[in-house]
């Protein structure tokens, strides 16, 4: 199922099959002079269809909103065999937002089949800037100031110094090999209204210690920074040959003693850990990077994970901000729901699939339901 | 909070509650059967960090409120009812959206936290106070347009954003999908079959060099929004709205389309126009919310779609199905 099946461009919507690539159908519809807002940073490989179910995020969703907001309908596959369509073309659909229900359920509410999207038109006028510090405090006290200051950018990520070397070894994307931190952001729209928040983004960064502020001259520059930005992961490689992504939120306004604690923690379990994140939106994205023929190093990255998590959490964070629970944070559910919240979750979940067979046991920990016990079913998905 | 546990406590021993906001919305949604416990929801605002772009209110928190609370600081959260005595609560719970949506998105998209009381006077939170969050499922979406079914909606968290540096309201004589293509996003385009008013908001350069380019007029303000004894809200595909618009010629109604949105405002002095007018509509594949008057109307015209699941929805929410019952119709609407 990968085909997109209908782009409708007075509409500017396009239904689409889930295995269509998230970067393919941005592509398909450019020339229209629309595209798909999320843009997560694996847009290369992952597919529509995953991202509905991760509710997934990217660069550009700080001002686009996720994935829920760009979802219109749904054909769903029950667990049961039924179909049914959620959601519409229509602005409003009379009853229960399900269409809203089943973005981010992440596969356990059945199968998505077809897929409505929303295009939006492509603004006319895209400036974007590299913004390098010599702390990396600066780099985020500066986010949580062009907030403040009344602008949000279409995208706003932050890479500290190693990811930053890295990446600049790894693709020459012209990023500060000595800084400490680099902002990238990304502001786009009229041009006047673009013009002035740029001025205004310039002043808060150096206000903030900025060492320099580079506009891209043109868009071979800009897409260059974007490549430095999207190969991260590629490079992580050069550090260390093992990697483990975190996903955790917390208010912007926390970013700097959060990234403190992230680092202090890496450093108590003898971690490395690079952070490249989406920053204007206080998603962290804390790498842990090893080699996994170290013996005993297993024990040391869950440990330091489960710190980092629960640090997040303790500054009014959340479990994850786009790649899901899954069953990786099933168990750390507790944290942040008490049992009457996850007894809901377990309702709404039990609507949709009475039988749990729809990638069976993830999401909700065992517990979530009175008096249960933990069982695959017959005929379970995964 | 005491007045939250005494709430609890009402709706723990009521048989059946009737949630009450400012009561702007009355008429949406099925009649709640007298005798029903009226129960309304504290007001006040609870945290505001300015530099999050987050804010928590109580739900019974009028939006005038809210509004003047982060104009102080140079936001808003563009929730746009009618009537700004509408509460919080009240608005997110009937799902409807303002006039901006176009360009800012539906009402629900603003919600990132709620907290509501269950029928038995448990409170349960959902979704999470930062501005992105996949963390479980996603309650607040859920609760958003249930009216008052599965919940009371008594806290929420909002995203808020910066107020717009500028805007303005112009006319031009096009149909609007013609308007929008000369424009970058426009806020709203809101079409009465003969002129369209167009808002635009952002930098007052921008604003004048758009209306120059699309041959825009300015004028002072928005259109009249039909203001008569029975009004409904009709929703049908964007690509709809030429073709319902010949339809309404017909009707003796005044209405109001939000180009490429596809809601359309239309009020009529009687309760048979509206039925027509609802008929126009439901033959453009749409349907009609009566939002207000027209009382032997059927709240929506059509069944809830997958009312099914819904159901089971409702039953695993609300088993005793005490909260705003017969608001939603869950089961099968008799032919
Ligand atoms: C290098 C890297 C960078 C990343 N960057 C981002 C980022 O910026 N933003 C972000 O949000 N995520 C990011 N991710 C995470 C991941 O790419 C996203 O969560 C993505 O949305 C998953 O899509 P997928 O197609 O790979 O889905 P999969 O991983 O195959 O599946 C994800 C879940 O969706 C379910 N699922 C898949 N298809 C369907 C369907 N049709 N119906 C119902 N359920 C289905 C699966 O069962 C599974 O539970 C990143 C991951 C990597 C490795």
């Amino acid at each position: 199922m990968n085909r997109v099946i209908e782009v409708d461009v007075e509409a500017r919507v396009a239904w689409v099959e889930p295995g269509v690539l998230n970067l393919d159908l941005s592509r398909m519809v450019t020339h229209l002079g629309l595209h798909y807002a999320p843009d997560p940073s694996s847009q290369q490989a992952c597919t529509i269809g995953g991202n509905v179910a991760t509710n997934a995020g990217g660069p550009h969703c700080l001002a686009a909103g996720v994935t829920s907001s760009h979802i219109l309908a749904l054909d769903i596959v029950l667990a049961d065999g039924s179909v049914a369509r959620l959601g519409g073309l229509e602005p409003d659909v009379p009853g229960l937002d399900l269409r809203g229900c089943f973005v981010g359920s992440e596969g356990t509410m059945g199968i998505a089949t077809r897929i409505a999207v929303r295009l939006q038109p492509n603004p006319p006028c895209v400036r974007t800037l590299l913004l390098d510090f010599m702390s990396i405090d600066a780099a985020a006290a500066t986010v949580s100031a062009i907030i403040a200051a009344g602008i949000v950018p279409s995208a706003l990520e932050m890479m500290d110094a190693r990811i930053t070397r890295a990446v600049e070894d790894y693709v020459r994307a012209g990023y500060p090999r000595d800084a400490e931190a680099v902002l990238l952001a990304e502001l786009d729209g009229l041009p006047a209204g673009v013009e002035a928040a740029v001025a205004v983004v310039d002043r808060v960064g150096r206000e903030h210690g900025a060492r320099t502020v580079r506009v891209a001259a043109d868009a071979a520059e800009r897409a260059l920074l974007w490549k430095g930005r999207k190969s991260a992961f590629g490079a992580i490689a050069r550090i260390a040959p093992d990697y483990y992504l975190h996903d955790a939120v917390v208010p912007r306004t926390r970013l700097v003693e959060v990234l403190h604690q992230v680092y202090e923690i890496a450093a108590a379990h003898e971690l490395i850990v690079v952070n490249v994140f989406h920053a204007g939106d206080g998603n962290l994205h804390p790498i842990l990077v090893f080699d996994a023929r170290d013996p005993g190093i297993w024990d040391r990255v869950h440990a330091a994970g489960d710190a980092i998590v629960r640090a997040c959490v303790a500054a009014g964070g959340v479990l994850s901000g786009e790649h899901g629970i899954g069953l990786e944070k099933r168990d750390l559910m507790p944290l942040v729901f008490n049992v009457d919240d996850l007894d809901a979750q377990a309702r709404l979940r039990d609507a949709f699939d009475p039988d749990g067979r729809a990638n069976p046991q993830k999401v909700l920990p065992r517990g979530s339901r009175c008096g249960e016990t933990m069982r695959v079913p017959e005929g379970a998905w995964v | 909070m005491i007045e939250l546990d005494a709430l609890a406590r009402t709706i723990a021993a009521a048989n059946a509650v009737v949630v009450v906001g400012a009561g702007t919305k009355r008429d949406v949604g099925g009649a709640v059967p007298s005798g029903a416990t009226e129960v309304r929801v504290p007001a006040g605002m609870v945290s505001y960090e300015p530099a999050d772009m987050t804010v928590s209110v109580l739900g019974g928190t009028p939006v005038a409120l809210l509004d003047g609370a982060l104009a102080e600081h140079g936001q808003e959260c563009p929730l746009d009812p009618r009537d700004s005595a509408a509460t919080v609560g009240g608005v997110l719970a009937g799902g409807l959206s303002g006039h901006r949506r176009l360009r800012l998105g539906p009402a629900r998209d603003r919600l990132l936290e709620v907290r509501f009381l269950t029928g038995d006077g448990r409170v349960v939170r959902g979704g999470g106070p930062t501005v992105k969050n996949v963390t479980g499922y996603d309650l607040p979406r859920l609760l958003v347009g249930s009216l008052g079914t599965l919940g009371v909606i008594t806290q929420v968290t909002l995203r808020t954003q910066p107020r717009p540096q500028h805007s303005s309201w112009a006319v031009s004589d096009a149909p609007p999908d013609d308007v929008r293509d000369r424009l970058f996003r426009p806020t709203c385009l809101a079409w009465d079959g003969r002129a369209t008013h167009v808002l635009l908001e952002g930098h007052p350069e921008d604003i004048a060099s758009e209306q120059a380019r699309a041959g825009l007029r300015r004028v002072d303000g928005p259109p009249t929004w039909p203001e008569h004894a029975h009004r409904g809200r009709a929703s049908v595909r964007p690509g709809a709205l030429g073709a319902l618009a010949a339809r309404l010629e017909e009707v003796a109604c005044s209405w109001i389309a939000e180009g490429g949105v596809g809601t359309v405002h239309i009020g009529t002095d009687t309760e048979i126009a509206l039925a027509d007018a609802r008929a126009a509509v439901e033959a453009e594949s749409g349907w009609l919310l009566r939002e207000t008057g027209a009382p032997n109307l059927d709240p929506f015209g059509i069944a809830l779609p997958n009312f099914e699941l819904m159901s089971r929805i409702k039953d695993a929410f609300d088993p005793s199905g005490k909260l705003n019952p017969g608001r939603l119709p869950y089961t099968r609407v008799a032919a």
